[in-house]
């Protein structure tokens, strides 16, 4: 049933979502402003909206300076890695914990996300001597490894609702129909999930993308992903806010334009099952 | 072949036994169906026969084969879901394709075989579709041909047609016999209604709380139900059962009499008794009848169209050779 609402409340309503959706979303317009300021308008006080010298210098500075491409591909290799490693390690798992739970299931998955609530820097330190130990510091490989592991239970919990949506019978069926577990979960499982499993992976790729602690903190040139190109223009240089926002445009350009294309499947991912 | 022997099978769900001990022959060919009130076990039975749950104790052999261990894919049986359980992601087509896929059967033979199954059951203009579009008469005949075209030892059926509506499943009822003629392969039917146990089945085994109440043929245990639990679950309108002075009449703790097998009259007869709820169906009428001691209501089958109405007073006689008596016990004496 509708319920009626005043014409007075709904604007004052729908004025109160903007500004507060504005208000989020400043940030991000504030940094793509000063993005094509001069260093000078940039620090300007009062600070300048839009009345100035429009200039993509900052853009092309940062270009100069710094391998941008490099970064750019080891992000993309490190957060689809990690996801993919997560889904191969995860669905398995969320399989045997949807369809043959056992008194434990539920210990299992709250003691899983508990470990989401260990601060990460208590285990900082291990993991670079294990790091150094393997030799594998700097490198691609070691950053797609500890990312599955940080995203691994989120993998795992979001696989685990959307399994438990799908019928028993229809997996019994396959295995009266003569299916392996491995083809059950290969050509039936996995096809009947996918709207689940493909916003479990751009969520996750998304979460990986953005993760700053490890990959800044695990990585000096080779492995270097765009959240050091970030970090790399705030430090040693002083306060370059215009170059700053020109990388941090160029870092989070791509998987917010990502995002924005999958938005649709994100939300439908995330409200799955909600809803018949 | 298919002949499928359970030797004292038993069946717990930690410490609930839903499934005592239990022995049951099904023999080559044969149409069993398991009937009995829902919770009575029966379903958890034939998921044992299929392998997807493991008996606690005894044995389940296969055409004398110990099959007890194995698991649902190497027991060569294919199965009906009460939900169709097709794959929603595969047209028709392929969801028949499926289990010759898995078993690794060459494309030619298995183009073949979908093409008898859908012409055999009529889904040839619907193979390129989705399960999604099709109704659910058709589903379900989708779900009879992903299990024929596997040739299997028997076939496991369970509650198949309960999710259609009542005129679909008078006929896939016909369907699923006139399937069993042709294929002469053994089934296995579980349903709760024994309308389609007495019409379907060679054999009917009614249980109850996971025991076998009976075994036998729908007139077998029609005429001669071994308990009162068989004698008011089998027959459409029940059994009537009466208590007390009737039944003392004939030195038992219970008389059980069928609303067929009772003569009514309005002027003269064994009980007197009047009219509550009339039913007239024409080809017969249903009388609900108080005032009898130790059963009410009664209930009365009569051919044909019978001009009674509420409140009229009538006299009933039960037919002497059609009545059953039970011992204290509820066991029949004959």
């Amino acid at each position: 049933m509708a319920r009626a609402i005043s014409r007075r409340k709904k604007i004052m309503w729908t004025a109160l979502a903007w500004s507060l959706g504005l208000l989020i979303f400043f940030p991000i317009l504030w940094t793509f402003l000063t993005s094509f300021k001069s260093e000078a308008t940039a620090i300007a006080d009062p600070p300048v909206f839009f009345m100035f010298d429009w200039t993509t210098e900052n853009y092309t500075t940062v270009l100069e300076r710094s391998n941008y491409p490099l970064a750019l591909t080891n992000s993309i290799i490190i957060a689809v890695g990690s996801t993919i490693l997560g889904i191969v390690i995860a669905v398995p798992a969320a399989w045997a914990m949807a369809f043959v739970p056992g008194k434990r299931t539920k210990d299992v998955l709250l003691w899983m996300l508990s470990t989401k609530m260990l601060p990460a820097v208590g285990v900082l330190y291990p993991l670079v001597l294990l790091a150094k130990w393997l030799g594998v510091m700097d490198s691609r490989l070691l950053l797609i490894v500890v990312l599955m592991l940080i995203n691994l239970p989120i993998i795992v919990w979001m696989l685990y609702t959307y399994f438990r949506e799908i019928p028993g019978e229809i997996l019994e069926a396959a295995r009266m129909d003569g299916a392996s577990l491995k083809s059950e979960i290969l050509y039936v499982l996995t096809p009947m999930a996918l709207p689940g499993i493909a916003s479990t992976i751009l969520l996750n790729i998304i979460l990986a993308w953005n993760e700053a602690f490890w990959t800044i903190l695990l990585t000096t040139v080779d492995a270097a992903p765009l959240t050091k190109f970030i970090a790399s223009f705030s430090a040693p240089e002083g306060l370059f806010y215009a170059k700053l926002s020109a990388a941090s445009i160029m870092a989070i350009a791509p998987i917010l334009i990502m995002g924005w294309f999958s938005q649709k499947q994100l939300v439908r991912g995330l409200t799955f099952g909600a809803v018949k | 072949m298919g002949r499928i022997q359970l030797k004292q099978v038993t069946k717990a769900f930690g410490d609930v036994v839903v499934i005592p001990p239990l022995d049951l022959e099904i023999n080559d060919g044969e149409f069993v169906v398991f009937v009995g009130p829902s919770g009575c076990g029966k379903s958890t039975l034939l998921r044992l026969i299929a392998g997807l749950e493991d008996t606690t104790d005894g044995n389940i052999e296969i055409d004398g084969k110990d099959a007890t261990g194995l698991p649902p894919a190497k027991r060569g049986l294919a199965m009906v879901f009460q939900s169709y359980a097709l794959y929603p992601h595969m047209t028709v087509r392929k969801n028949i394709a499926f289990p010759m896929k898995m078993a690794g059967m060459d494309q030619a033979e298995q183009d073949r075989r979908i093409e008898a199954a859908a012409t055999a059951l009529n889904l040839t203009d619907y193979l390129e579709r989705r399960p999604g579009q099709l109704s659910g008469g058709q589903r379900q005949r989708v779900a009879i041909g992903r299990a024929i075209v596997r040739e299997p030892a028997a076939f496991l059926f369970d509650e198949p047609l309960s999710n259609l509506d009542a005129a679909l499943r008078v006929g896939m009822r016909m369907e699923i016999s006139e399937l069993h003629n042709k294929l002469e392969t053994t089934m296995v039917y579980v349903t709760h209604d024994q309308v389609e146990a007495m019409t379907m089945a060679d054999k009917i085994v009614v249980l109850q709380a996971g025991v076998i109440e009976q075994v036998g043929s729908p007139l077998e245990l029609y005429r001669a139900p071994r308990n009162r639990f068989v004698a008011g679950f089998i027959g459409s309108p029940k059994m009537n059962l009466l208590d007390g002075p009737e039944a003392a009449k004939h030195n038992v703790e219970t008389i059980g009499i069928r609303p067929e097998h009772i003569a009514i009259s309005k002027t003269e007869g064994q009980w007197q008794g009047t009219v509550g709820v009339a039913e007239h169906l024409g080809s017969d009428t249903f009388m609900h009848i108080h005032g009898i001691p130790g059963c009410d209501p009664l209930t009365v089958r009569a051919r044909g169209e019978v001009d009674v109405t509420e409140g009229d007073t009538v006299y009933l006689t039960p037919q002497a050779e059609h009545l059953h008596r039970f011992d204290k016990q509820g066991l029949r004496i004959s």
